[in-house]
Formats: C-alpha cells, sequence, structure tokens
C-alpha cells in the first residue's frame, strides 16, 4: 500500500509530530498483554526503521498502568494510555470511540494492531467512523520509496496479493498472528515516557452489554498430550470415509483430530479441532490428510515436530510448512500408508 | 423477525486458481462458484430463526449477472426475497468500503430486525463489509457470532472468542450480526423449494437508483499485484505409486524424522 506523505509537520493538538509516525493499539485483557501486540510491534518497528518514523503505543482499559510499562520497555516514542470505567470491559463502542479520539489527537499516518478477535470486531468501525481504509491480516510488509506495500493473502492463503493504499492518511492496518515473532521486539535503551491521554467517553453510548468468558464443557481429549497426530480436514468428503483415516491412527497409535469444517459438520467432535478456535498442539508427529492449511488451521500445530502433508492440489498452502509431503489422492495413499505401518510394526 | 442475509458469491473451494493477465487478481475463466462459506451458515440461522419467529428472510448479494445463480439457491433453501446489486459501476467497489456503502444505502428503506453477513469472505477475507454496514446503518453489533437467541426487542449472541472461549453479548435489535460457520447444520434445497423459488422476488437496483456514482465507490486501497505465495520451507515431496510412496515416507519417518 503507498501512503502519501503527509503534507509536513502539522502538529497535532498535543504538540507531538505524529503526522509522520506510527501508532501501534495494544491489546490487553485483565491487565495481561496480549502476546500478538509485541508481534504487531514488530512490524511496526520494522516499518518504522525503514521510512524513519516514531512508533508510540497506545493502551486501553480501566487500569493499564502495569501493560504500559511493559510495553514502555520497548524501542518506541511514547506509550498513550486511555483509562476509563467505560472501558473496563471491552466493548466496540467504547474501543471506537476511545481510539478515534487518540488517532485524532495523535494524528498518526500508520495505525498498526494485531489481527486478534478483538480487532475484526471494532476496527472496521473504528476505520469507518474516520473514513479511513483498513488492509486486514497482513502478513508483511515492504516499504518502497517511503510508501508501505503490505501483503495480504486472499482465497484462504491460496494467494498473496501486494496492497497500496491511495486514501489519505491515516491508514489502519493488522497483522496477522504469527507473521512475526514477538521476541524480535526491540527493546529501548531506556523506558520511554507513558502519557496518559484524555479522551471524553461520557457522551459514548455502549450498545453491547458483554457477559462473562467462558469455555465449553472440559474437553474429553487432551490432544496436547499426544506425541502422534493424524489430522483430517474436507478432502475426506465424508463421515463415512473418517474410518479411513482412523485406521491410520489406530495402525500409527497416534490420536486423530481434525480441522474446523469436520467438527462443524459433527462428524468428530469439537475436542479434536485443531486451530485458533480449537486446541493448539505440538506433537512429534503431525500428518494432515486433506486438510488445505489454512491460516486458522497452521497457527494450532506448526511447532510440530515433523509436519507430513497428504493433498491431491501441489499448491496447497499446508506444503509450505510440510517436512514431508505426498502429492495425490488420499483415498489411494491413506490405505495403503495404513498397509505399510502394519507391516514395519509386525516386521519389529 | 425480519433478518437480512448478506450473501457473496466466490469461487468454489477447491477451484484451481491462476494468475489473470493483468497480474493483480484471479482469471476467470474456468471457474466455477458458490456461496461463501461463512454466508451459506448465515443464510440458515436466518431460516432457522425465521421458522421459530415467522418473519421474513431477505438476501443480498452484489455481483455480477452469474451472482443470481446463488440468490436462486438461497430463494430454493427458503429465503423470501432477493435484493441484487448490479452495476458495472459496482466493478470498481473492490474493497470493504465500497462493497459495504453500496449494500448499505440497499438496505435503509428496509425493515429489518436483523442483518446477518459472514464473518468473512473466502476470496477477499477483508473480515469488514459486515461492520461497515453496521456503522453506516447506526446499529450495534457483534462478530464471530455461534448463536442468535432473540429476547423481545434484544438479541443474545454467544461470540467465539480465542482458544475455545465463548462470551454471551446482548444488545437491542435492530443489530447486525456476522456469522461464524458451524453455527448450525447446513440444509439442502428441495425440489418444491426450487420450484417455490421461480416466484420469488429478485429485485435488481443499480448505483444510480442509490444514488451512488464511480467516485463513491472509488477503493482506499488496490491490489498491486497477485501472485502465488513463495515457499518458504522445503518441502520433500515424496513421489511414486501410492504403495512405493507410502514406503518411502514411513521409513523417512522412522529412520530421517524417528517418530515412530
Ligand atoms: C475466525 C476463524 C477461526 C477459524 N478457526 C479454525 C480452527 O480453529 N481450525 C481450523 O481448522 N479452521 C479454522 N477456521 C477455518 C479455516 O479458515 C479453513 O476454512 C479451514 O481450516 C479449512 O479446512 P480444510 O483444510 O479441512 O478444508 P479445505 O480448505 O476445503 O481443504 C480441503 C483440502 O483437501 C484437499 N483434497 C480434496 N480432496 C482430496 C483428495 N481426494 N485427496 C487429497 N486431498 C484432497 C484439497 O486439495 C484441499 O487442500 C477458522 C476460520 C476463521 C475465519
Ligand atoms: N459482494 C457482496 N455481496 C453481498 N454480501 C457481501 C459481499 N461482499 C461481502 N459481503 C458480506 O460481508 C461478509 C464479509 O466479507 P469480507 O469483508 O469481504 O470478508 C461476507 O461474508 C458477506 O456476508
Amino acid at each position: 500500500m503507498r501512503i502519501r506523505n503527509p503534507q509536513s509537520e502539522i502538529r497535532n493538538r498535543l504538540g507531538y509530530k505524529m503526522s509522520q509516525g506510527i501508532l501501534l493499539f495494544i491489546e490487553q485483557r485483565d491487565g495481561v498483554l496480549n502476546r500478538t501486540s509485541l508481534e504487531a510491534l514488530v512490524a511496526a518497528q520494522g516499518i518504522a526503521s525503514q521510512t524513519g518514523e516514531k512508533v508510540a503505543a497506545v493502551v486501553l482499559g480501566k487500569s493499564v498502568s502495569s501493560v504500559a510499562a511493559e510495553i514502555a520497555a520497548k524501542k518506541l516514542e511514547a506509550v498513550y494510555t486511555i483509562e476509563d470505567d467505560k472501558l473496563a470491559e471491552y466493548t466496540p463502542d467504547g474501543y471506537v470511540s476511545a481510539s478515534k479520539q487518540a488517532i485524532e489527537q495523535l494524528a498518526p499516518r500508520l495505525v498498526i494492531f494485531s489481527h486478534t478477535y478483538q480487532v475484526r470486531d471494532f476496527a472496521p468501525r473504528l476505520a469507518a467512523q474516520l473514513g479511513k481504509t483498513f488492509v486486514t491480516d497482513c502478513v508483511g510488509f515492504r516499504v518502497d520509496g517511503g510508501d508501505v506495500i503490505f501483503t495480504r493473502q486472499v482465497f484462504q492463503g491460496k494467494l498473496n496479493t501486494d496492497v497500496r493504499v491511495i486514501s489519505a492518511p491515516p491508514a489502519l492496518a493488522s497483522f496477522q498472528a504469527g507473521s512475526y515473532r514477538a521476541d524480535k521486539a526491540e527493546a529501548g535503551d531506556s523506558p520511554c515516557p507513558i502519557n496518559a491521554l484524555s479522551v471524553n467517553l461520557s457522551d459514548t453510548q455502549i450498545r453491547t452489554q458483554p457477559e462473562a468468558k467462558f469455555q465449553e464443557a472440559k474437553q474429553a481429549v487432551d490432544l496436547t498430550q499426544a506425541p502422534l497426530i493424524v489430522a483430517v480436514g474436507r478432502g475426506i468428503k465424508s463421515q463415512e470415509n473418517i474410518e479411513l483415516v482412523q485406521k491410520l491412527a489406530d495402525a500409527l497409535g497416534a490420536e486423530i483430530a481434525a480441522s474446523r469444517p469436520i467438527c462443524d459438520n459433527e462428524w468428530l467432535p469439537m475436542d479434536r479441532q485443531i486451530g485458533s478456535s480449537g486446541q493448539t498442539v505440538a506433537p512429534k508427529l503431525y500428518l494432515a490428510v486433506g486438510i488445505s492449511g489454512a491460516i486458522q488451521h497452521v497457527v494450532g500445530m506448526k511447532n510440530s515436530q515433523t509436519i507430513v502433508a497428504i493433498n491431491k492440489d501441489p499448491e496447497a498452502p499446508i506444503f509450505d510448512i510440510a517436512d514431508y509431503g505426498i502429492v495425490g489422492d488420499l483415498f489411494e495413499i491413506v490405505p495403503a500408508l495404513t498397509a505399510e505401518v502394519l507391516k514395519v510394526k509386525s516386521e519389529s | 423477525m425480519n433478518i437480512v442475509v448478506c450473501l457473496k458469491q466466490v469461487p468454489k473451494k477447491d477451484s484451481i486458481l491462476r494468475i489473470g493477465g493483468d497480474q493483480k487478481w484471479i482469471d476467470y475463466r474456468d471457474i466455477s462458484y458458490e456461496m461463501s462459506e461463512a454466508d451459506a451458515y448465515a443464510l440458515e440461522e436466518a431460516l432457522r430463526q425465521k421458522e421459530k419467529h415467522g418473519g421474513e428472510v431477505i438476501v443480498i448479494s452484489l455481483g455480477p449477472e452469474r451472482v443470481r445463480q446463488s440468490i436462486k439457491e438461497a430463494l430454493a433453501k427458503g429465503a423470501d426475497r432477493a435484493i441484487h446489486l448490479q452495476d458495472p459501476l459496482f466493478d470498481s467497489a473492490t474493497d470493504a468500503d465500497g462493497i459495504a456503502r453500496a449494500i448499505a444505502a440497499a438496505l435503509k428503506d428496509e425493515k429489518y430486525d436483523l442483518i446477518f453477513t459472514g464473518l468473512q469472505s473466502d476470496d477477499y477475507g477483508f473480515a469488514q463489509v459486515g461492520l461497515i454496514i453496521a456503522e453506516r446503518l447506526g446499529l450495534p453489533s457483534a462478530t464471530i457470532v455461534m448463536e442468535v437467541q432473540p429476547e423481545d426487542a434484544a438479541v443474545r449472541v454467544k461470540r467465539e472468542l480465542e482458544s475455545g472461549w465463548f462470551q454471551w453479548v446482548k444488545m437491542s435489535m435492530p443489530a447486525l450480526l456476522t456469522i461464524q460457520s458451524g453455527i448450525n447444520q447446513l440444509r439442502y434445497a428441495t425440489l418444491k423449494g426450487i420450484m417455490a423459488a421461480k416466484k420469488k422476488e429478485i429485485r435488481e437496483v443499480k448505483a444510480a437508483d442509490l444514488g451512488l456514482t464511480a467516485e463513491d465507490l472509488k477503493p482506499g486501497q488496490v491490489v498491486d499485484r497477485a501472485y502465488l505465495p513463495e515457499k518458504t520451507k522445503r518441502t520433500e515431496i515424496i513421489e511414486g505409486k501410492p504403495s512405493e510412496a507410502a514406503a518411502k515416507l514411513v521409513e523417512k519417518l522412522r529412520f530421517e524424522a524417528r517418530v515412530f
């Protein structure tokens, strides 16, 4: 995306020169920093180092001093805090109103988020209220003569696009979890200043009432402890065929797991789902059968020691993270593999 | 209870995607289409709510002539009527803003209690169109919804959060909800439904009907280039007939990866 160079040196209300700057949105819940904010920080610092800009961060909530102090240790120009009773619980209305006022006061040219469920829930509204464009779910960036070009996946990761902003700043952009490593966030030489921003939420109507967060009934299987996992995806086509994969899992002595559509269809129970809305696993072997490798699945298994993919599509994104792959029809390969495993096991 | 469902038609999941001549998007030749997955669930949820509470289900879709196929499928499944936003001018609405602006304008005079969209489309995947519609129509919203419970003039919805967490959120209606796949089990259209659909209204709406010009629909972001992702990891592809490939893989798993 190309962010046009702003007409230099517009000073905002606070007198900070943020017209060239990057504002990073920090997500916290109950005073605990969301780690993906640090990943987004790496992206922000990377852009800033190439454009010669500064990065400031903003944290919203009711009492955010410890999160602010934690983030102030990073290489940042400043951390801004917004504390208000109306922000005690996350609501889209409260967050849109507070962050809109922050953006108006600080006048950055780029606002960066991590593409979390919370950001999905309010940032598009924020962009619409500001009348600004929002480049969502980016996996990379490149700076081209002062312009930032964002990389975003389309068609569930099957294609990449280079996206350029052609509207007036500020622009908003969010980065996909896992695109950058949180431990690469640069620390500052000394803690940066923490400033309270005052925003007025008295007129802000909070139209949604959130209840307490909860987890569904306890998981019957704990896949995180399984050393070997065979996971099945939509390529299996019907519930009857699951047995084919179950047999392979049994032969290996592995647990069976699944991508989301399999659990959505109730072909396997929810507690076998791997991914951002399921379990996160890192077994010795993760064998993915008929799974395309969408990011929401991959985040739940990419740290597995050895990944094997069986898929008929040589371009399937799963092959990008697999150590071994077989391109072909799972209905031929899986039975052959089961037979081979049984053979080898009976011999040894 | 009247529910509007925003329905997007997208290339079928297992389409072989080729980059188009301009290197900016895909080549649409030889592609077949279907409803975006989450939208199919949104439609199903609307039909179930209608079966419980009465009212009307209205589908709205922006896209070229081919989109009628998906609209007809929705009508055959039980939607009551449809709005089809079709205009060469809408082709320039290539970002979430332009699409949402047109849909919101077309819904301005509709009477609805709820608007459902998918949480994100399977092609562009902006995860934005729903919320921008909500903002433009001044509606409260909730995203990634896994259960919908209307209660008088309010609606209580179960939102999915990360890693198996959920949260109920309540708001007054009208409201906009973005629906997550798996909220229900999809139905198939019946022959009777397909016949009944032939008599249902599909209203065509042009940009001019909404007072929208090319300038209004101009995107704020554009795709410079579309391309196949570069492989970052070297996958060892195991070749051969199924039985040969299986034998080679098992050997590698035993002696290279030492997983069993
Ligand atoms: C907010 C959000 C949260 C999500 N959470 C999760 C989550 O926790 N877990 C999850 O898995 N997904 C999740 N998803 C969904 C995710 O985006 C994908 O839609 C999903 O992972 C796709 O599952 P799949 O790979 O099984 O199906 P598809 O993408 O349809 O892939 C099927 C694959 O099977 C292959 N295939 C077909 N037939 C054969 C054959 N005969 N032989 C060999 N291969 C074959 C195809 O080439 C294709 O690659 C989430 C999405 C969103 C938006
Ligand atoms: N062209 C369209 N016509 C109708 N609905 C759409 C269209 N584009 C997006 N939507 C709706 O908005 C949702 C989110 O899309 P997106 O913001 O592209 O991820 C989709 O699931 C649809 O419900």
